[in-house]
């Protein structure tokens, strides 16, 4: 029979797929989104006071020549409050840190400062997620670290811990 | 190490619809359609091709979620100011990057994706039928 | 005591196992005789034990063994009969014994009833069937036990998720499970002939039933299982392309060509390679798919608790199984006899380009389902969704529904298309109609669905071509059958295309008292009131649906809230209210409560669809099983006997 290479083109084709399953078993996929709207600047966005006592938050005040930390959080979301000290430790430090609480009102956003500490400069109100969207944040807690200029430099997804705090600090000082 | 991954698996857990949940309703055009059906048909065709970030393998047409809700509304309110579904798609993407569209674009890493069926196509009928061309004394037997 | 029982027995039959592939192996390599007479009765008992080992299991579901840990996971003693039997294969452990348990059985019943194959070539089969059953056995006693005990007993079990306690979802898997591990009997029937290199009509001929038989069941349980996501999930969607629904269509698509392929090979001995490829092909994939769910390789709302340890233990499984069928055919497969050679524009020939297709559409659909991981790979994170597919298979799948009008009307080796044209006139008569009509009074109409219903007017008139002509009372069942199946083809094409262009959507915040306009219905809000179930407690609204000639109907959906048993978080589903129409079906939500401007509440998110002929997807569907079913039938050497047992005895008393 001519062409019996052709009956090895099933097996061959098996093989590729299982090398598929062999990377995706031996690398895990990464569960978390992305956000790509890295080294591009903050966008624009104007929100009021999160709750009665602190000040709203504006895009124009992230570019004031200081790198900072914006912490998007929300006081419905449990993880947050294990961030709590560790956003103390950072401000200790002198690093001035905004907030974005989502979807969140004002009497539970109070309730949560009251019980957890308020290291935020600033914290704006996002209802309806939309400056989370235009962060390309999909969860919360996140941390932004922007730098002088107002561009976003650095995404942290999840829970900033201890060991992590000299990290960001650090790379805070070198964007000056 | 480990702490982290106990957390983010936290996170994981409470980024699901079902738990911790935030006590606002729904952005208003969350649940609302476009008054215009000619602008509601054009953010409905691109809802459904939107992917949901916090869901198990969902459109933001097909969710519950809060953040899928917002997401409509940013749709939704995008079209009424008059911005076309390519452009709402190019932002989001420019956002969350090519996993938040369920039409995978067009581009060296995707090209085996587009061009693969159709070149297995052809290569089989080839193959296949490489010998009626050829004719009388080949094997009838060819697989693909 | 059953626990205990039921592992032993497991052990037992996975020592037949052993024994019927070591008896088998050694036969077929010049051993005695006696060693072939062992296989069978090792088979049978294989299977009656496996089958009394999963009673055992149900048994222990039912009494809501709470020591077992299997049922303390995903039972409670308040879940309803029902699905507490359910709940047996609701979970890996018992799914995967479910998979063992048809297995085994498959390899009892082809040891029962298959008699007119050579003998060798059916100890090759048992023996292949038994290497199977080994592999799933050491995985199931090994890392999947569902006996295993608790060292303490909780009080009660952790519940069943209630979206999965759904009749129709129940009794899903047990029919998908018969139709993919079916396939594995046109695996080893496929391995057994490539072993004794018999590959011909005889072995074709010995598999055909199981594939049709499988086919059916697989069908059906795909049919169910659209329409369960799409009256369940509350978002009227009967597709996703969602990665579980993917491999369960993988296996189908082979088993599609593959019981058109064996029955040319048992008939007209042609297309013996495709025929062998695509049964091992079969199996192979409802393999992966397996794989697939139970190893986390991919999120979707389907999935089954994710194991990556697992998952290496079935690679590996499969690596040995599917490479080494794959191996034998590459090195076998070539050695067979030239068979009758035939042109291009034959029947045969279309059933080669059938074949082709639908290979092609299996490997795309595979490959969507696969590539995030590979693009991963070149490090970029995409989604594979309905866009892609749309664009992809769809236009393949039409061309293929083309190929379904021209194939039956063809002669075999040879024909000439003046032929084949002069039968075709009715056929392109009734697709030109349904595609002017629908360009000049449907309004904006996407081009697939444009196309996808028109080629269902084509393929609808061109499947009842065959009859033609023909004493309706003597066509042959099979015949029958393939007008059917390729009818209830046209069926679920239209309803699909029908679904997608005329699909209307209302979402209305409804005050008690408010009318929502959808399509040819009025519907009034009349408000909510709470009710409670069996182990939930609803809101129920009542809508009242009046239609342009007075009928009046009442859809009553509900939101429901399942407890959180044993702490967890208290979980909220949608029942949907379907009216179901000639025209189509009208399907309503209720959502949230949504609070006025000033502050009061009292209005109700409602959620409206008016799906014109979307049932005719699931009647398509049921009509290609029961197409299938009447080949099958057609086909029964038990049903033939009482055929010609009936034709004797009214030909001695009249005159036919």
């Amino acid at each position: 029979m001519k062409n019996r290479w052709v009956l090895f083109v099933p097996l061959a084709i098996m093989g590729l797929l299982f090398g598929a399953f062999v990377y995706r078993l031996v690398t895990p996929a990464e569960t978390l989104i992305q956000s790509q709207w890295i080294n591009k600047p903050m966008p624009l966005f104007d929100l009021p006071p999160a709750t009665a006592g602190v000040e709203g938050l504006k895009s124009n005040q992230l570019a004031d020549g200081r790198p900072r930390l914006v912490n998007v959080f929300a006081s419905w979301c449990i993880p947050c409050r294990a961030e709590a000290p560790q956003l103390e430790a950072l401000k200790a430090a002198g690093v001035p840190i905004d907030g974005i609480a989502i979807r969140d009102r004002p009497e539970d956003v109070a309730m949560f400062l009251r019980e957890y500490g308020n290291p935020f400069d600033r914290i704006g109100s996002d209802m309806q997620s939309s400056v989370q969207i235009a962060l390309g944040s999909s969860g919360v807690p996140e941390t932004f670290l922007i730098d002088g200029k107002g561009i976003i430099r650095e995404q942290i997804q999840g829970v900033i811990l201890a060991d992590q705090v000299p990290e960001i600090v650090a790379k805070l000082e070198a964007m000056k | 190490m480990t702490l982290r991954l106990i957390l983010l698996c936290l996170i994981g857990a409470f980024a699901m619809p079902s738990a911790a949940q935030d006590r606002l309703p729904p952005a208003p055009y969350a649940y609302q359609q476009l008054k215009d059906p000619a602008q509601e048909a054009r953010a409905k065709a691109l809802m459904e091709e939107l992917r949901c970030l916090v869901c198990q393998g969902q459109s933001i047409a097909d969710s519950d979620a809060p953040l899928a809700g917002d997401m409509r509304h940013e749709v939704r309110s995008k079209i009424a100011a008059g911005e076309s579904p390519a452009e709402i798609k190019t932002w989001l993407v420019a956002r969350y990057g090519n996993w938040v569209s369920y039409d995978p674009p067009f581009d060296g890493a995707t090209a085996l994706l587009w061009f693969g069926p159709l070149l297995f196509l052809a290569l089989g009928g080839w193959l296949a039928f490489g010998r009626f061309r050829r004719g009388a004394s080949d094997d009838e037997e060819e697989a693909a | 005591m059953i626990a205990e029982l039921g592992l032993a027995l497991l052990w037992i039959a996975a020592a037949l196992a052993c024994l019927s592939l070591v008896a088998g192996t050694l036969f077929l390599r010049g051993g005695a005789k006696d060693l072939a007479a062992l296989v069978r009765p090792a088979s049978v008992a294989q299977g009656v034990l496996t089958a009394v080992a999963f009673g055992l299991l149900i048994a222990l579901f039912v009494r809501s063994d709470m020591s077992v840990e299997l049922v303390a996971r995903n039972s409670n003693s308040l879940k309803p009969m029902i699905f507490k039997v359910a709940g047996t294969w609701g979970n890996h452990e018992g799914s995967m014994l479910l998979w063992l348990m048809i297995l085994s059985l498959s390899g009892g019943l082809i040891a029962i009833f298959e008699k007119r194959l050579r003998e060798d070539t059916l100890v090759a089969t048992l023996a292949t069937q038994a290497a199977l059953s080994l592999g799933f056995f050491a995985f199931l006693l090994f890392s999947s036990n569902p006996f295993k005990r608790l060292p303490v007993a909780p009080p009660d079990g952790q519940g069943l998720n209630p979206l999965l306690q759904d009749i129709g979802l129940a009794f899903h898997p047990p029919t998908l499970y018969v139709g993919y591990v079916g396939l594995s009997v046109a695996f080893s029937f496929a391995v057994g002939a490539l072993i004794t290199r018999e590959i011909g009509p005889a072995f074709a001929r010995a598999m055909r039933p199981w594939v049709l038989g499988s086919w059916i069941f697989l069908t059906l349980g795909i049919t169910a299982g659209s329409y369960w996501a799409y009256y369940e999930l509350g978002w009227g969607g009967w597709w996703f392309w969602d990665p579980v629904e993917n491999v369960s269509l993988v296996p189908w698509l082979a088993g599609a060509a593959l019981l058109h392929s064996v029955a040319v090979t048992a008939t007209r001995n042609a297309l013996r390679a495709w025929t062998v490829m695509l049964a091992v092909i079969g199996f192979s994939m409802s393999m992966v798919g397996t794989f697939i769910v139970r190893s986390g390789l991919l999120t979707s709302v389907h999935s089954f608790a994710v194991d990556p340890e697992r998952g290496t233990f079935l690679l590996a499984l499969m690596a040995i199984y599917i490479g080494g069928a794959l191996t034998l055919f590459a090195l076998r497969a070539g050695s067979v006899a030239e068979g009758k050679k035939f042109a291009l524009l034959s029947r045969e020939g279309s059933l080669v380009i059938n074949n082709l297709l639908l290979t092609t559409i299996l490997a795309l659909v595979l490959l969507g389902t696969l590539y995030p991981i590979v693009a991963e790979a070149m490090g970029e994170k995409i989604s594979v969704g309905p866009p892609y597919y749309n664009k992809v298979a769809g236009p393949l799948a039409l061309i293929l529904c083309l190929v379904m009008v021209a194939g039956p009307l063809l002669s075999w080796r040879k024909d000439d298309g003046k032929r084949l044209w002069s039968r075709l006139p009715l056929a392109i008569f009734a697709g030109a109609v349904v595609l002017f009509g629908l360009v000049l009074f449907g309004g904006k109409v996407g081009i697939l669905p444009l196309l996808g219903m028109t080629v269902a007017g084509v393929v609808a008139v061109a499947s009842l071509a065959p009859l033609w002509g023909r004493n309706l009372r003597r066509t042959p069942l099979p015949t029958w059958g393939m007008v059917v199946a390729h009818f209830g083809v046209a069926v679920c094409l239209a309803g699909m295309g029908a679904e997608s262009a005329f699909i209307k959507e209302r979402l209305v915040a409804a005050a008690p008292g408010e009318v929502i306009k959808i399509g040819d219905f009025a519907v009034k809000f009349d408000g909510v009131r709470p009710v409670a179930g069996p182990n939930y407690t609803a809101i129920e609204g009542t809508l009242v649906a009046t239609t342009s000639s007075g009928s009046s109907f009442t859809m009553r959906p509900e939101a429901r809230t399942f407890p959180g048993l044993m702490g967890a978080a208290p979980v909220e589903t949608n029942e949907a209210a379907l009216l179901t129409r000639p025209g189509g079906q009208l399907y309503a939500v209720l959502g949230q409560p949504v609070a006025n401007d000033d502050g009061s509440s009292g209005r109700y998110q409602i959620r409206l669809w008016w799906k014109p002929l979307v049932w005719w997807i699931w009647l398509g569907g049921a009509l290609i099983a029961i197409g299938a079913a009447l080949s099958l039938l057609g086909r029964a050497q038990l049903l033939n006997v009482w055929r010609a047992r009936r034709a004797r005895k009214s030909g001695e008393r009249f005159a036919p």
